[in-house]
């Protein structure tokens, strides 16, 4: 009778119940922000953290525990605060915030070693940036995966002769065992700066009174060890569970490519057909995650690529040339060339169009954006040059390149005087596969010029694409700076060279970059990616993708990111027609007779706004602009520990935040707790003694008549 | 503030209304299911009177500094007027369910109103104490402690003070108001509502919304038990 009764709820009555509760439900979510936590903690939210990294044989990046670390804030200003820090402070362990001039290897070093005091670290971004240079990265960058090895080139393998990149300390490749965030915001560093004057500084020197300012940094990490250990869990992981927790992704993303002519890509090229490979790389990295904004390292050269392809399409003769030109943009070069490798590996294996025996020269961009007195050098390999054919080819490169800087005065072509290794490069990465002529032309003749390489402050401003105050956004996109010309000069050295080695001659000197094209690049790569060209070249449901800072170039896990997606847009809407098909036949162009899905990608683009600015006119591009995977080889032969192909991955995580707090003293903590127990033990006594006294106590009144109740 | 800091506050907080539940409901089961009843009536009152706020705060719309904080008092009035409503309500139930006992178990000597007045008033107060109280405990249980914004540090300890005065003097409340009801002394009604009154206008935030919205998650399991529990009894 009970559960009969219990369960003959009218059912209108509960279904209209349970919408009560679901509102409920979500009200009671949307309170969880409750005023007491915003009480306490103030919420950092301008931050990027350092995560985990992972290659074959070691882990690089840093790790926090799993509820977070805390530690009191110390504000290190000068190398003396760090005292305090390592040895003085009475309150460990610290969260020390670090200028971002101090972020050097000797800081980092002392703090490694005194890792019990130390419970994170917050490094504040340095206006302006460093002088003297700061590279997290190594100074001889993709080391070993390159041509030069022990056994091949060793007088010019592990930079024995100089180091590329002379700043590189190699930060980003250290493990630690705290967590390190970047205060990306200089509000946000003020608020923690002023928490940290109210409450933590003392004077003379003695122990400063509670609460203390102190700050709480999570980022905890899923995979440790290896690539080996952590694809080897996800491999048992999926293997063995329905919902199987991965703890470890291989990093990768898309090459973007395109040919000057039209190919028919379900099938390779014939060997007689040549192609003159155009390559350059996508991406950069820094210290902290996602934060990647690479403009000498990356940026300004595919910038440049890009308006050398938009040029060189625009050549009358270009259905008639002999040879093709394919350009190419690698993405995960930064991380032992996982582009280029897996380029490579698919021309050998022949899922790719083009094959290696296909490819006739190789022009690679190098970093070009920081020339010395307009010179632009040419590096070639010296060993594959012993050999006599290879010799004479890349002679006769060298000296088309000549040839074709010769009417543009803004360049200055030189060539290495000694034999020299080749920079880091995705030439190098053919050579290993087969002796092509190449070359790889950048700024420097022997170590960088980018004092930032691969760092937080490889941004517009290291390579002088600044603006005059008081412009509004339009008005800078069409800003031709000087930057955006010197680099249009190399742009159009890089397409008449690449027309005379396909083998036109008569329309060379015509053939001229647009310094328009390349400024807008800049500012939509660097300065703002949200802007009126960007906007028009994207299709409709990327429009999402542009933010109001510049784009970052981090390869990340899931593809494809971002700037690849701009990339390939940007390509296509230079190298590409506009066509008059229906929104239907451009995203099915098998239908149209005229059209051809194998030898060109059909995308539907945004468009720009008309006249009103209220609605965009979108339209059909055709290119040949297409997206190529990028995930290197190891992970396809499972070879999980190869030291022939990249085996970097990047760990996963659930929570990453950071927040500060006030914390109170242990004493006043345990206070609270004996105060406690001191009330539940006399409640407890006090209750049992009046109740076994009641009856005595509370007196019932025994006169007739009153209600006894 | 930690876990020292989560359990000295819950002990402040509820050490006495344990020490009561333990030694004097704990041993009859009648009277840990008016102890229910009590505590579910209560969470009833305070739905209704957040509806209410939540009605008005809907109706007058408009959000400037003012009228938040008139609107603030104007809750708090109505919900201490509604949760002495409920009382009165709870009293005539028991009235009338005390009858019904009688007949169910005429061998067994009923509770006699005084003694549900005590356990209506201790359902009342721990009910009230849990709800205003458990999402500041939750929050002690984090590193942090009350202050980066200026706030006085004793917060947490303050708060656990205050639910322990509030359940306490709900007992008070519950007997005195009671007796007034047997007795027929209606002053003696106005004197728990004006004391009532007087507590609660002491600066102590109710937030209505979210409590409306937990009250109704728990309500639902909760209004269930207490009614099956007395149908098992029958």
């Amino acid at each position: 009778m009970a559960t009969a009764g219990g369960g003959s709820v009218a059912d209108p009555g509960s279904r209209s119940l349970l919408r009560l509760l679901s509102f409920c439900v979500l009200l009671a979510g949307l309170c969880e922000g409750n005023s007491v936590e915003r009480k306490i903690y103030i919420p950092l939210n301008k931050t990027a953290p350092c995560v985990r990294l992972l290659n074959a044989t070691h882990q690089i990046g840093c790790q926090s525990s799993i509820s977070g670390d805390t530690g009191v804030i110390h504000v290190v200003e000068k190398k003396e605060d760090l005292q305090w820090v390592l040895t003085d402070g009475p309150n460990p362990p610290y969260v020390v915030l670090l200028e971002g001039t101090l972020f050097t290897r000797d800081v980092m070093e002392k703090l490694k070693g005194r890792s019990g005091r130390i419970a994170g670290l917050a490094v504040s971004l340095a206006k302006p940036s460093p002088a003297s240079g700061f590279s997290p990265s190594v100074q001889c960058p993709n080391d070993g995966f390159g041509i030069y090895s022990d056994s091949y080139g060793s007088q010019f393998a592990h930079c024995k002769a100089f180091q590329w990149n002379k700043v590189g300390d190699g930060l980003a490749y250290e493990d630690f065992s705290f967590p390190i965030f970047l205060l990306e915001d200089e509000n946000e560093t003020n608020v923690i700066k002023q928490c940290y004057r109210d409450h933590n500084l003392s004077p003379n020197g003695s122990a400063p009174a509670f609460p203390l300012c102190a700050m709480q940094l999570f980022s905890h990490m899923h995979a440790v060890v290896s690539t080996v250990t952590c694809m080897r869990r996800n491999l048992i992981q999926s293997s063995f569970t329905i919902s199987p927790e991965v703890v470890c992704d291989p990093l990768s993303d898309f090459n973007v490519w395109s040919m000057l002519k039209p190919i028919n890509t379900s099938r390779t090229l014939e060997p007689d057909d040549r192609v003159v490979v155009a390559a350059t790389r996508l991406d950069s990295r820094s210290f902290f995650w996602n934060v990647a904004p690479g403009a000498e390292s990356a940026v300004a050269s595919f910038i440049t690529q890009l308006a050398a392809a938009e040029a060189l399409q625009k050549a009358p003769d270009v259905a008639t040339l002999p040879r093709n030109v394919m350009f190419v943009f690698f993405q995960g070069e930064t991380f032992d060339y996982i582009g280029s490798s897996r380029m490579v590996y698919d021309m050998e294996k022949g899922s790719f169009p083009v094959q290696l025996e296909n490819i006739d020269s190789f022009v690679e961009l190098g970093q070009v954006a920081l020339r010395n007195s307009l010179e632009l050098w040419m590096h070639t390999d010296p060993m594959s040059q012993k050999n006599e054919t290879v010799l004479n080819q890349v002679e006769a490169l060298l000296s088309t390149l000549e040839q074709s800087s010769a009417a543009v005065p803004t360049v200055v072509l030189r060539r290495l005087n000694q034999s020299q290794p080749l920079p880091p490069s995705s030439l190098q990465r053919f050579l290993r596969a087969r002796n092509v002529s190449g070359v790889v032309l950048a700024d420097h003749s022997d170590s960088f010029h980018n004092l930032y390489y691969q760092s937080i402050y490889d941004t517009a401003e290291s390579i002088n694409v600044t603006y005059p105050a008081g412009q509004s956004p339009e008005e800078d996109l069409n800003f031709v700076t000087d930057t955006a010309k010197a680099l249009a000069g190399v742009a159009t050295v890089l397409a008449r060279t690449l027309y005379q080695l396909a083998g036109g001659a008569s329309f060379r000197d015509t053939i001229q970059a647009d310094p328009h094209t390349v400024t807008r690049l800049l500012y939509g790569f660097l300065v703002r990616a949200n802007n009126s060209w960007f906007q028009s070249i994207l299709r409709p449901d990327l429009r999402s993708y542009l933010g109001d800072g510049p784009l970052q170039h981090y390869i990340a896990v899931s593809s494809p990111t971002n700037a690849t997606y701009v990339v390939q847009y940007a390509l296509a809407n230079l190298t590409g027609k506009v066509l008059d098909l229906t929104r239907e036949q451009c995203q099915n162009p098998s239908q149209v007779p005229t059209e051809n899905k194998d030898l060109y990608e059909y995308t539907w683009v945004q468009g720009p706004l008309n006249a009103n600015e209220t609605d965009r006119l979108p339209r059909c591009v055709r290119s040949t602009a297409r997206l190529a995977r990028a995930l290197s080889p190891a992970f396809e032969l499972e070879q999980w520990g190869s030291t022939e192909y990249s085996t970097w991955t990047e760990s996963r995580w659930k929570d990453i935040r950071a927040r500060i707090f006030l914390i109170a003293s242990k004493e006043l903590e345990f206070i609270t707790l004996i105060v406690g127990f001191g009330i539940l033990v006399f409640s407890l006594i006090v209750t049992y003694c009046i109740n076994a006294k009641a009856d005595v106590l509370f007196i019932t009144p025994r006169e007739p008549g009153s209600v006894s109740y | 503030m930690t876990a020292a800091v989560f359990f000295g506050c819950a002990f402040i907080a509820f050490g006495p209304a344990l020490a009561l539940y333990i030694f004097t409901i704990v041993t009859e089961p009648l009277r840990i299911i008016f102890l229910i009843i009590g505590a579910f009536f209560w969470l009833v009152s305070l739905l209704f009177s957040s509806l209410i706020w939540f009605t008005t705060a809907t109706l007058i719309g408009n959000k400037d500094e003012p009228r938040e904080k008139y609107l603030l008092i104007f809750g708090v009035l109505i919900s201490v007027l509604v949760q002495e409503m409920f009382r009165f309500a709870y009293y005539k139930l028991l009235k009338r369910a005390s009858e019904g006992l009688k007949i169910i178990n005429p061998y067994e000597k009923a509770p006699s109103m005084r003694l549900l007045a005590y356990v209506s008033g201790l359902g009342f107060g721990i009910m009230s104490g849990v709800f205003s109280f458990v999402n500041t405990l939750s929050d002690s249980l984090g590193p942090g402690t009350v202050g980066i914004h200026g706030d006085p540090p004793q917060f947490f300890l303050n708060s656990a003070f205050m639910t322990l005065v509030i359940t306490l003097l709900h007992v008070f409340w519950g007997i005195v108001f009671f007796d007034g009801c047997e007795k027929k002394k209606w002053y003696t009604l106005l004197v728990v509502l004006l004391s009532h009154l007087l507590v609660s206008a002491l600066p102590r935030l109710v937030f209505l919304v979210c409590i409306t919205a937990k009250l109704v998650m728990f309500l639902v399991p909760s209004g269930f038990c207490p009614t099956t529990l007395l149908r098992l009894h029958v």
